[in-house]
């Protein structure tokens, strides 16, 4: 794992690397010239009102944490699903299998009850 | 046995005559071909990023009767180089208001996670730069990386529209990722391995050994991965976050020059990425019809390289192949609305997704594999995917014909207004 | 008709109705100020006038009454156009009408802008077209033309206390019971959408309270392309006037010049031989379906369907090549001219303009192809943008907006001018009043204006183009330079202008986006006393921040391409 770890983390300083080399080519490359009206934020040309640091539309918060509860249940599900190949061959698969059932059927009563609850309506 | 460790070995074996196996600078010698490797990568995605950002102009030309970029070199093939040069020489502007750190360092995530993918593509038999045991997760995971830089970007401008775009491809992209995981599961369930290569080399070069066609549940997952994948890329019809007529192109409103060019640069690379993904995953990969991956590792010399380019080349039509289908998508459709695409993904493809692992699951322990009801399943499966193809064109002939028929017949009436209704 | 109308109203109004008087087929009706909304009401209720299509203001300095207020009203399923007049001293108000008609709001506040007539009771009394640091009243006879103002701070249409009602009517709006305070004043993002903005076609504003992505209330701002045309008409001859009418709707100019040329011949009292008739019907349907192309195409990217933008533009490049031929420009078309046009066909025009007629059909079933059966475009159309028929009428839709909401009008069947009753085509009207519903009646008026371009080229009938009077027209180019006769005729046009005699008249036609109008006041000089212009999308776009509350930005965009709104027309 370890080893193998390397080449990634090697491609990612590369890659790094390579977004900087570009950056600092253009920040020579390009002209500089400041201007308050060219760094202000753009508003269609109205001046921008108000913070936009705001507390913001809870839906989204909705959606992190759906996200969470249930791409971690995907991601814990990986694991298992090699496990479950290997006891395809042992013969324990129905174990492995009500296992995970007794885990899936909570997560879909969570995904059930959201939905009747009216969670994934946007509005 | 890949192929850096391969020349690394071949390194040191040629130039400093010690024995790979117990040398003590082994791992320097690799590292130094890995970093060689990255950059030969790097410009490789360079490479084909721009190109495809110029086939995509073209095609869309092509579908909006209008010509497209021909300017620059022949048939415009160097209009993406004139465009990064031309970048190059902008003004690289940070609004005064910006939140500094997280306005310049969005470009780098956005970058690092698009170009982190590219290490475990199974581009080739024994091309891979990192064939890595945790292959799809590592994929999951480093995609991820450039909803964070969008983020960042989105709320580092303090611009009201960026801030939009930020939110959005967030909660989009998180979104996306559970039926894309979902879809992949079903993947590695069949493949029974998460390294990349394993996937490919669990599947075959013809179209019944693909996992498309293993049963109707793959066949499913493969549409369900594909919209997700075209929704987590940020393309037509979920393109909300950088809906230029409705947010001003979102996130990436406040960035110039450079760093505005990574963005979409990411995006360009993205589409490439997840074609290159649902290529390997479904679609048989590099599989060459009628060799088996064994026979093409022990070949040697010429013959090995010959074999790694067939196979090279094998994926790459089948990738770019998805890639049309991208675009195509894009030039055809309209964009959704924000609360449509959030109904979309949890009510219609999350729950889908599930179903469809439910589904394999349960042939996997009915249906044992090679067995004659599997052969007589992969058979059926290509049969109905053929069938799915004759059948959607026949239906849009179809729809074309009616509608010409109803225009005709409206025409000299009192009436011309299409009595089109959702049901 | 009007006889019998005169008689009800000074049954019902007694001394109240000062005078009436039938000119040029209108009827104008005069009334003391305090009378004004009884008798607006009653013209409404009983008299099926449910349209206040204008309110003018008209600047008279040596009159004790300075100013004169005209209401506009009209039937939608009569010919029924009924003027009320009232007049007022400097500082007087006038009584809005703000609670019969939506559509008085803006009216009212463009007459207090440009004027200064204060209108009583009217609820958000404001300048509409000129900057709201504006000094004078532009349309004032002693406001000099070249006085410019150098003006820059945008206006904030929301102070905070208007935030804070907002948030309180939104949780109400949410959660009727509670106390109105779910959603905070400081949850809302406050957010300009334009003057620069890609989908805001043209320089328009609105300004939004968002709540996460939902509008919560909104309000518009008009007036970055004011340059005011009606000042500039007052200071030109009729004739000059003809080139300033191709900037206002400048997606369809011939249309524009068309009806401008109506407006003064009814004042004259001319009629034009009947070749000019067909070719102005042919060039009037063919800048129609320019318009509606132009729509419908950026209605469409804004949804993000760019193919079908292109498949509508090539169609409308095509056309413009026919216009292009003819006038010699494409958008400065100026093509009409009062008492006839600049000058005849060109050789060979049928054969291109059927040839282009055939590419609109394969454009529209193409693009009805790709959108019509389309499930994003129907979710993202059907039902959005709604307006019901009684709001589209209170507010003073016309055109395709109204249509859209189920009410026939068409000022070509109720009014036909250039004989449009000779021509067999169809109103198309929607049910909804939504997105849809207008995409698609554009779609259908696009084919009857097919319909009629093609029999106008069947019946095209030969002679001359220009009336034979040497009062309104140019001589001959020969008669100028061969007889002196001809250099007095071209001199006295020129330097004097038409000369048209005292009155007072509406032309009106059918534009693009509903019914466009020139109100022409003349004292008997060269150049117009006033000159009023009813813009069709000046109403429209006061329905839309009403249209577009409670509904997010995206369908705030895809209804703001529906509604098609021109911002050259809109602010003159």
């Amino acid at each position: 794992m370890t080893a193998s770890a390397v080449p990634v983390l090697l491609v990612l300083l590369v890659a790094v690397l390579f977004a900087a080399l570009f950056l600092v080519l253009s920040y020579w490359l390009g002209p500089r010239r400041r201007d308050p009206l060219k760094e202000s934020p753009y508003e269609c040309g109205i001046p921008a009102r108000g913070t936009v640091q705001i507390r913001f539309f809870v839906r989204f918060f909705l959606v992190a944490l759906f996200f969470l509860i249930f791409d971690l249940e995907a991601v814990f599900l990986y694991p298992w699903v090699l496990v479950f190949r290997s006891s395809l061959e042992s013969g324990a698969a129905a174990f492995a299998l009500g296992e995970m059932g007794v885990f899936l059927a909570i997560l879909v009563t969570g995904f059930v009850y959201v939905w009747r609850k009216g969670g994934l309506e946007w509005q | 046995m890949n192929i850096i460790q391969h020349v690394a070995n071949l390194l040191i074996r040629s130039v400093f005559h010690a024995d790979p196996a117990s040398w003590p600078w082994t791992w320097l010698v690799q590292a130094v071909v890995i970093g060689i490797a990255a950059f030969l990568a790097f410009a490789f995605v360079a490479i084909f990023a721009g190109p495809v950002s110029w086939i995509e102009r073209r095609i869309a030309g092509r579908i909006q009767s209008r010509i497209g970029p021909n300017r620059v070199g022949p048939q415009g093939v160097l209009q993406w180089l004139a465009d990064g040069v031309k970048c190059w020489l902008k003004e690289d502007l940070v609004p005064a208001a910006a939140d500094r750190p997280l306005f310049l360092a969005a470009p780098y995530l956005v970058f690092t996670g698009m170009f982190g993918a590219f290490v475990v593509l199974p581009f080739g038999a024994q091309v891979v730069a990192a064939d890595l045991n945790v292959g799809i997760l590592y994929l999951l995971a480093i995609t991820s990386l450039v909803v964070v830089g969008l983020l960042m970007a989105g709320w580092g401008s303090n611009s009201k529209w960026a801030l939009f775009g930020g939110v959005r491809s967030a909660a989009q992209l998180v979104s996306y990722e559970v039926p894309s995981a979902f879809s992949l599961l079903c993947v590695v369930l069949l493949a029974g391995t998460l390294s990349t290569q394993g996937i490919v080399a669990a599947q075959g070069g013809w179209p019944w050994d693909w996992f498309i066609f293993r049963n109707p549940f793959m066949f499913a997952a493969f549409f369900l991965y594909f919209t997700a994948a075209i929704a987590e890329g940020n393309r037509t019809p979920f393109d909300l976050p950088e809906a230029e007529s409705e947010i001003v192109a979102g996130y990436n409103i406040e960035y110039s020059g450079m760093r505005f060019l990574f963005f979409l640069f990411a995006e360009w690379a993205n589409i490439w990425i997840m074609a290159a993904i649902s290529a390997f995953a479904f679609l048989g990969g590099w599989q060459i019809p009628g060799i088996a991956p064994e026979q093409i590792a022990a070949t040697k010399g010429w013959e090995f390289v010959g074999w790694q380019a067939l196979s090279w080349t094998i994926f790459l039509v089948k990738a770019t192949f998805l890639v049309f289908v991208v675009i195509q998508i894009r030039w055809t459709l309209p964009r959704l609305r924000v609360d449509q695409l959030m109904i979309t993904c949890w009510k219609y493809l999350v729950p889908l997704s599930m179903l469809m692992v439910l589904g394999v699951l349960v042939l996997l322990a009915l249906v044992p594999e090679g067995g004659g009801a599997d052969t007589i399943l992969r058979g059926a499966m290509v049969g109905l995917g053929l069938a799915v193809v004759l059948v959607s064109a026949l239906r849009v002939r179809r729809t074309f014909r009616v509608d010409r028929e109803h225009y005709r017949e409206m025409e000299g009436r009192d009436l011309w207004y299409p009595p089109y209704r959702l049901p | 008709m009007s006889d019998r109308l005169v008689q009800a109203l000074r049954r019902e109004f007694g001394e109240t109705i000062l005078a009436t008087d039938d000119h040029c087929q209108d009827l104008h009706v005069r009334v003391a100020a305090d009378r004004l909304p009884a008798v607006l009401g009653y013209l409404k209720t009983r008299e099926d006038c449910t349209l206040l299509g204008d309110v003018i203001g008209i600047d008279y300095p040596e009159r004790a009454q300075r100013f004169e207020v005209v209401y506009y009203l009209r039937s939608l399923s009569l010919p029924r156009q009924v003027w009320v007049q009232v007049g007022v001293a400097e500082g007087e108000a006038v009584p809005s009408a703000t609670g019969l008609f939506r559509s008085a709001d803006w009216h009212e506040r463009e007459v207090y802008d440009l004027f200064g007539v204060p209108f009583a009771n009217h609820p958000d009394l404001r300048r509409i077209l000129c900057h709201h640091e504006f000094e004078g009243h532009a349309l004032r006879k002693d406001y000099p033309i070249e006085q410019g103002q150098e003006l820059g701070e945008p206006e904030k249409l929301y102070s905070d206390r208007d935030i804070a009602r907002a948030a309180h009517r939104a949780s109400l709006a949410r959660n009727p019971a509670g106390a109105g305070d779910e959603i905070h004043a400081t949850d809302l993002l406050t957010v300009n959408l334009g003057p620069s903005h890609p989908a805001m076609h043209g320089c328009l504003r609105a300004e939004v309270l968002l709540d996460g992505e939902t509008i919560v209330d909104a309000r518009a701002e008009i007036g970055y392309l004011h340059r005011c045309f009606e000042k500039e008409a007052e200071d030109h001859t009729w004739a000059q006037v003809m080139p300033y009418t191709d900037r206002l709707n400048y997606c369809s100019p011939l249309l524009n010049n068309v009806i401008y040329a109506l407006a003064v011949e009814k004042l004259l009292e001319i009629e034009v031989p009947p070749r000019c008739k067909a070719i102005r019907v042919i060039v009037s349907e063919l800048s129609r379906i320019i318009d509606h192309l132009v729509c419908v195409g950026t209605n469409l990217v804004d949804m993000g369907a760019l193919t079908m933008y292109w498949y509508t533009f090539n169609v409308r490049e095509a056309m413009y090549e026919i216009i292009e031929h003819l006038c010699g420009s494409r958008l400065t078309t100026n093509y009409a001219r009062i008492g006839g046009l600049s000058h005849d066909l060109y050789p060979g025009f049928e054969a291109e303009v059927r040839a282009k007629l055939a590419m609109l059909d394969e454009a529209v079933t193409e693009v009805v192809k790709l959108a019509a059966r389309n499930r994003i475009f129907l979710d993202r159309t059907l039902g959005i943008g709604a307006i019901s028929r009684d709001d589209a009428v209170s507010h003073g839709f016309t055109g395709p907006c109204l249509r859209a909401c189920g009410v026939a009008y068409d000022a070509r069947k109720l009014h036909p001018h250039l004989d449009y009753q000779e021509y067999d085509f169809d109103v198309p009207t929607g049910e909804d009043g939504d997105t849809h519903s207008r995409i698609m009646v554009r779609f259908a008026e696009m084919i009857q204006s097919k319909r009629i371009i093609e029999q106008a080229l069947r019946r095209l009938p030969a002679g001359p183009v220009n009336v034979d009077d040497p009062r309104v027209v140019l001589p001959p180019k020969e008669k100028v330079y061969g007889s002196i006769e001809g250099v007095m005729n071209q001199f006295k046009l020129i330097y004097e202008g038409i000369r048209v005699p005292a009155g007072t008249a509406y032309g009106f036609g059918e534009g693009g986006n509903g019914e466009l109008g020139f109100y022409c006041v003349a004292d008997g000089s060269g150049r117009p006393y006033r000159m009023k212009v009813r813009p069709p999308c000046f109403p429209v776009f006061g329905a839309y921040p009403r249209i577009i509350r409670g509904g997010m930005i995206s369908d705030a965009i895809a209804t703001l391409g529906s509604l098609n709104i021109i911002a050259g027309e809109l602010d003159r």
